[in-house]
């Protein structure tokens, strides 16, 4: 267990300052990176199911490159692409570019099977009250989607938060990063990987758990109702 | 014509890049393999509630579930000392393990209770029925989400570049480092992209198939 000898865990706890930092790099990035695959997800999501062919083709384009590709070939790919159009952005942004599209897509498909799972009846009887297309989705069918989306986006939040561990491989000085970089100047990598290994767990474990209850409310709630539409 | 798309049609080049798809689909098959049958085993263990075995595969499962498989390739680039292939090997069967287990179990309990019974009453013991009643079936609903982790085996490869090993992604990056104009560099992720979105997009459809033939032959 010389690995994980005492005296660097000591040396581990001196310097927590660092991997505080990192921490805040992560949770930070990866908030952004959410807002943006939300904000991109729901965009799709709904091209998706909207009544032009025009618009679900473009998202099925979206959702089909960005889930058949690595997300670190897509990062790479922004890192080293924005570099030839002169555009120098922080890692932290490359972050959330890349994270924000990379889920967008995923979050795409969240959004699209929850507004399938609602009836067709729904948007039909809201059209014929006088309801605009926009305003039937915003005001009829999404608030009805959203307890069948739920589950898959947190899980989503999930898979970004572990995902953000892109950043060390553009110095993003997020916990990985910290944790690599530690070790490797002092060679204790024992200590730094167990205890960001807790960290990521503490993160991610409660928002994995919490989505398995919401996907277990939503299933006794809706039960067959999901399925038939 | 430096700097050109056309200076990178060259046999050599298209050669190395074929080598890193070689290692690229060498880390993904063996780590889809163990994964399955490794899975397959936590994946029951965890469905058993067996006093022991359960909460071991439980912890196993969600300990790896909950962090980045960054972590765990850079963790045994220093813990194992393999090399580089094998240790990104080791990491990707450990953490895709955990993913196909719970897929397993998801598939082990959509079976009705009723078959355990049946098999029971017909005098099958507990690994019979598991064998020749329940997993069969369940394997069937297991298709969609196993593959779709397939895929994410596929794509999560790219990762062990960073521990230096020269799969699809690295080979790219190194012609890059040689041919860095802007026109080859889109030409090469370009290329690099296409290759990956080719094995993904056959193996989803693979999973269609296999899904549709499975159906027909239940009813």
């Amino acid at each position: 267990m010389q690995r994980f000898a005492w005296f660097k865990w000591q040396a581990l706890f001196h310097d927590w300052h660092l991997f505080g930092q990192g921490l805040v790099k992560t949770v930070s990035t990866s908030a952004l990176a959410l807002v943006v695959a939300l904000a991109l997800g729901i965009l799709f999501g709904i091209m998706a199911t909207a009544p032009w062919r025009g618009t679900r083709l473009i998202s099925r384009a979206y959702v089909d490159v960005i889930q058949n590709t690595p997300l670190f070939t897509q990062v790479m790919f922004f890192f080293y692409a924005l570099g030839h159009w002169k555009i120098y952005p922080t890692p932290l942004w490359i972050g959330v570019i890349g994270l924000g599209t990379y889920h967008g897509a995923y979050v795409a498909e969240v959004v699209r099977a929850g507004i399938q799972s609602i009836h067709r009846g729904q948007m039909e009887a809201a059209l014929s009250q006088g309801f605009t297309y926009s305003g039937a989705m915003r005001h009829v069918v999404l608030p009805q989607a959203i307890q069948v989306i739920l589950p898959p986006l947190t899980n989503q939040a999930v898979a970004l938060i572990k995902n953000s561990a892109i950043l060390a491989t553009i110095s993003g000085y997020d916990l990985m990063h910290m944790a690599d970089s530690w070790s490797a100047e002092k060679g204790y990598y024992g200590p730094a990987y167990l205890a960001v290994w807790v960290v990521y767990f503490l993160l991610c474990f409660p928002l994995a758990t919490y989505a398995r209850k919401l996907e277990a409310r939503v299933a006794r709630e809706r039960g067959g109702e999901v399925k038939a539409a | 014509m430096k700097g050109s798309i056309m200076e990178l049609l060259q046999p050599h080049l298209l050669l190395f890049m074929g080598k890193g798809l070689l290692v690229t689909l060498q880390i993904a098959v063996t780590s889809i393999l163990l994964s399955f049958v490794f899975g397959t085993v936590i994946g029951v263990m965890r469905y058993s509630r067996h006093k022991v075995l359960a909460p071991i595969a439980g912890f196993y499962v969600e300990a790896v579930r909950n962090s980045p498989l960054l972590l765990l390739i850079l963790f045994a680039r220093f813990a194992s000392g393999l090399k580089p292939v094998n240790s990104g090997i080791a990491a990707m069967t450990v953490f895709t393990t955990a993913v196909l287990a719970e897929v397993v179990r998801g598939g082990l309990n959509s079976i009705d209770k009723g078959q355990w019974e049946a098999a029971k009453s017909q005098g099958f013991s507990y690994f019979k029925t598991l064998r020749y009643i329940v997993l069969p079936q369940a394997l069937r609903r297991m298709i969609p989400p196993m593959f779709s982790q397939f895929i994410t085996v596929i794509k999560d490869t790219s990762y062990v570049w960073v521990v230096g090993v020269e799969e699809l992604t690295g080979k790219g990056m190194i012609i890059m480092g040689q041919y860095g104009s802007t026109s080859q560099f889109f030409a090469i992720f370009l290329f690099i992209a296409f290759v990956y979105y080719v094995l993904c997009h056959l193996l989803g459809r693979m999973a269609r198939a296999l899904e549709r033939r499975s159906i027909l032959q239940t009813y």
